[in-house]
Order: C-alpha cells, then structure tokens, then sequence
C-alpha cells in the first residue's frame, strides 16, 4: 500500500522522462486507443443494429454477435497479434496498435449490436403504430421514434463496451503496447509491486471516469420522456403530459401521485450491468 | 509460415496429445477458479440481494455500488488484491475473490430482481396459510425466483470462464496458460496449436457450465415443465 502511495506520489511518474513516458501521457494514450476502437465499432454496429432492429430481418446476425462474448478476450488478443503483426512492417507501434485494435473492435461490436437492435425492437408496438398511424414514413419512424426511445440500452451497450474495451487495452500491454497497462506489467516485471498496484489503481480511476463521462452524455441526449427525469420544478401536470406521450397507459399509483413517474422499464438485460438510474 | 511442422491452427488435437497432463491440470484449474467465486459469490449476493428487495431505501445505493465495482477492469483487481489481502502476487486466491467480487456485483441485482418477480398472490396465499417470513421465503419465493436468478448465474459463469484466463498473464495458471505459451513461442512465426486449443477448450467449458446451470434450473423447477407441456 505504501509503494504505491510513494509510486504514485511521484511527480517524475506523471511527467515522465525522457526515455520512459509519464502516466499522463499513458492515460492519453489508453484513451486514444479506446476511442479508435468504440469508434470503429460504433460506425460499423450502431447503424446496422438500427436498421436489423427497424426490419427485423437477419436477427441471426446479432446472435452471432453475441456468440463472440464468449470467447476469451486475452485469447482473441493474443490469437490476432500473433496472425496479424508478422503482415506489419516497420518498427513502429503499428505492429502491437493494428492487431489490437482489430481484437478490441471485435469485443465492442457486439455490445453495441446486440443493445442498439434490442433497444430498437423493443419500442412498444403501440408507439410505433401510431407513428405510422400519423403518417410518419419508415425512416421517420425510425429516426424520430425508434432512436430516441431506444437510447437508454443503446447507451448502455456503449458504455458496457468502453468498459470492456478500456479493460482489455490494459492487457494488451502485455503483448507490447503502450497505455496504463504498461505499468502493471512493467512493474511485475520489475518486481516493483507500488509500480503494478499503482498502475492498476488508475486504470480503475480511468474506466470509471469514462464511464462518468459517458453517463453524463447519457443524460444530455436521452429525451427526459423516455428517461422519466424530471426536475423539481416542473409541475406535476407537465410531468404527466410528457409521460403520456410516451406511455400510453397512465403511471400508476393514484391520483395522489407526489413521486416522480417511474423509470421507462428497459427490459433487464443481465449482460449489461452497468445501466445506472439516477433518481430525481 | 509453414504448416509442416505443425504450427497450423489445426494442429491443436496433436498440440494436446503431446501435453496431455498438462493441458488438463490447467482445465481442471481453470474450472475451479471459474466456478468457486460463483457458487460464493451467490452465497453472499442472496442475503444483500434480499435486504435489497426487502428495504426499498436499501436498493438504489445498492445497485450503484454494485454498478461501480462492475466497472474496474478485472486485471486491476486481480493486480490490487495483494494490497488488500496481503496475499503472495501468485495466490490464486486474488482471482478467487477479484471474481466473486464481480459475481456479488453482478447478483445482488438479479436476486433482488428476482424476487420482486414473485407473483404477488403467491406471496399472499403463504402469509395466509400461516407462513412465517423464513418459511415463505425458502419454500414460496426462492424457488420461484430461480429462473431469473439462474439467468444472472449463467452470465457471471460464462463471463468468469473468460475473465479467469486473464489472470494467466501475471502468472496464474490455468487455460490462459496455453494463449502464453502460443505467445512465447511466436517469436519467428506464429505458432497457433496452444492458442486456438485454450480458446476452444475455454468456449467449451464456458457452455459446459452453462448447460448445467440450464439444466440444474429445470430440475429445481418442475412446475415449469408441467406448465409448457399443457
């Protein structure tokens, strides 16, 4: 506990010098190296998870998907560098960045299909007629009234697969690259446990802080009658307005109903565990 | 690359004649170090898990710890343990209580999930047979839960078989040990045997355990069946 106290007290760690990068430096890098993947994987699952879930056609696809949740992650990243890096020329971080992006995306794709495709499947049957019902084209439905009220597990699914990725960038370390892994393994390398320990501290701060982030954006984006957030100020009349239109059964509880409405019930996807409600 | 000298992904049924021994020490310890920290983690997820569903003030800081402690990476934890426990680096012990720490997380929920999920009548008809709350709880509501409670098992299974082989890299073995072993012997070219056999073995394990929680569930609850077949 005292090493790494000391480890991580240590002005010239977070600095670095000028042969070893400092933890900032590898923090930013960790980030990077987490925004590469989520990026890649979010262009490339959040759209067909959108349109799988509009048409539900090739739902099969999203099984596979969660098939790959299976596989052991350390084994997919060790299995990809070692197919992938000898194709690599050149000295750079290339040979030890390429492979492992290419494991991360692989992680955090199916979280994200699999939570976009059930968000958007799992919009009320009512809603949705009556989206059409008003005369809303495919499209407009889609984007008007499946996407916004699919954003809750859609984010959830974002935010399970930063956290994956985040965890997996770290052992990614022990095939070569850069990032707060670097310290943990450095450090049992070394024997210098304050070094390991402390590493592994702030890969802990990191992923929750992304993960902080995240639900903060969360709260920006998701439209406060799906959520069913409200602020204190509002009148008890517009809260009930505004979950009418999204639900169209009345809240329960009675007339007297002092309490903010209900959570919009998401269905308990157990796989993603990390869907947080703030209350109030 | 040449596949003559048995470095093919195929090779694995002959990579696994050849260590044989070892190979299935490494299963056996990637099983218990899979299983132990679920079947703990559940003994300790059910009591908290209960004051959870029985406390409604109890819930939210409840479920928000436990979303928080899902977060850390698990090489973190397994890394932190030392300093915790005051354990060796090498103990497996770390991996057993990193995991059931994310088993208890992951639970906790589930169970007071599940046991919201109890029919209200049920619960109602108990009390009034005469039930004491000890006895409802054992007889009517636990065994009605176990469907939603096994969902939760089954995910902290299948995620702990994965999660376990990653304590391999600090140095702990079990199936993880073969992804370090086809690593290490990667230095020239790529030598895929010990790799895709850990990952197979470690996809098959993972369904293993998988079924036999399906299957445990359904023994316990009979009148699942009985309903279906009507």
């Amino acid at each position: 506990m005292n090493d790494m106290l000391l480890w991580l007290n240590d002005p010239q760690n977070w600095t670095g010098t000028r042969v070893t990068p400092g933890i900032v430096e590898q923090a930013s890098a960790h980030l990077a190296y987490t925004a590469i993947a989520l990026s890649i994987a979010g262009v490339i699952a959040f759209p067909l998870g959108l349109v799988l879930g509009h048409t539900g056609r090739a739902s099969w696809l999203v099984s596979v998907a969660n098939g790959l949740r299976a596989l052991p992650t350390v084994g997919l990243l060790i299995l990809l560098y070692v197919m992938v890096s000898p194709l690599i020329s050149g000295r750079g971080n290339a040979v030890y960045l390429v492979p492992t992006e290419i494991a991360l995306v692989l992680l955090a794709l199916p979280a994200i299909l699999a939570n976009t495709y059930a968000g958007v499947r799992n919009v009320s049957p009512d809603v949705r007629d009556a989206a059409r019902g008003m005369g809303m084209t495919g499209r407009q439905v889609l984007f008007r009234v499946e996407l916004p009220n699919a954003l809750p597990l859609v984010f959830s699914g974002l935010r399970s697969a930063a956290l994956q990725v985040i965890a997996t960038a770290t052992i990614a370390a022990y095939v070569g690259l850069g990032g707060l892994g670097r310290y943990v393994y450095d450090g049992l390398a070394s024997r210098d446990f304050g070094q390991m320990a402390g590493g592994a501290v702030l890969v802990a701060a990191l992923a929750l802080l992304v993960d902080l982030a995240l639900s903060l954006l969360q709260r920006a984006a998701v439209s406060r009658g799906v959520s069913g957030r409200f602020s204190r100020r509002t009148t008890r009349d517009s809260r009930a307005a505004a979950v009418t239109v999204v639900r169209p059964e009345p809240p329960r509880g009675g007339p007297d109903g002092g309490r903010p409405p209900r959570q919009a019930t998401t269905p308990a996807s157990a796989l993603t565990p990390s869907g947080d409600h703030p209350s109030g | 690359m040449n596949s003559d000298n048995g470095s093919a992904p195929w090779d694995l049924f002959g990579y696994f004649a050849d260590h044989r021994a070892d190979v299935l020490a490494l299963l056996w310890a990637h099983t218990w170090l899979s299983v132990l920290p679920v079947v703990i983690g559940l003994l300790v997820a059910f009591p908290i898990g209960w004051l959870a569903r029985r406390y409604r003030w109890a819930y939210p800081p409840i479920v928000s710890v436990s979303g928080l402690l899902y977060t850390i990476p698990s090489l973190a934890l397994f890394v932190v343990m030392p300093t915790l426990l005051g354990t060796q680096i090498l103990d497996p012990v770390n991996v057993v209580v990193a995991l059931t720490i994310y088993t208890v997380a992951l639970l906790v929920r589930v169970v007071a999930d599940g046991l919201a999920a109890v029919p209200e009548d049920a619960v109602q008809a108990a009390t009034a047979m005469g039930f004491t709350r000890l006895q409802r709880l054992r007889t009517v509501e636990l065994p009605l839960a176990i469907p939603v409670i096994a969902a939760g098992l089954r995910v902290a299974m299948v995620a702990n078989v994965s999660l376990v082989a990653i304590a391999a890299t600090i140095g702990i073995p079990q199936l993880g040990q073969l992804f370090i072993t086809g690593f290490q012997l990667s230095v020239t070219g790529p030598y895929y045997p010990p790799i895709v056999l850990g990952i197979v073995l470690s996809v098959a394990l993972a369904l293993l355990l998988d079924r036999s929680i399906v299957l445990g569930a359904r023994l316990l609850t009979p009148w699942q069946r009985v309903s279906a077949a009507r």
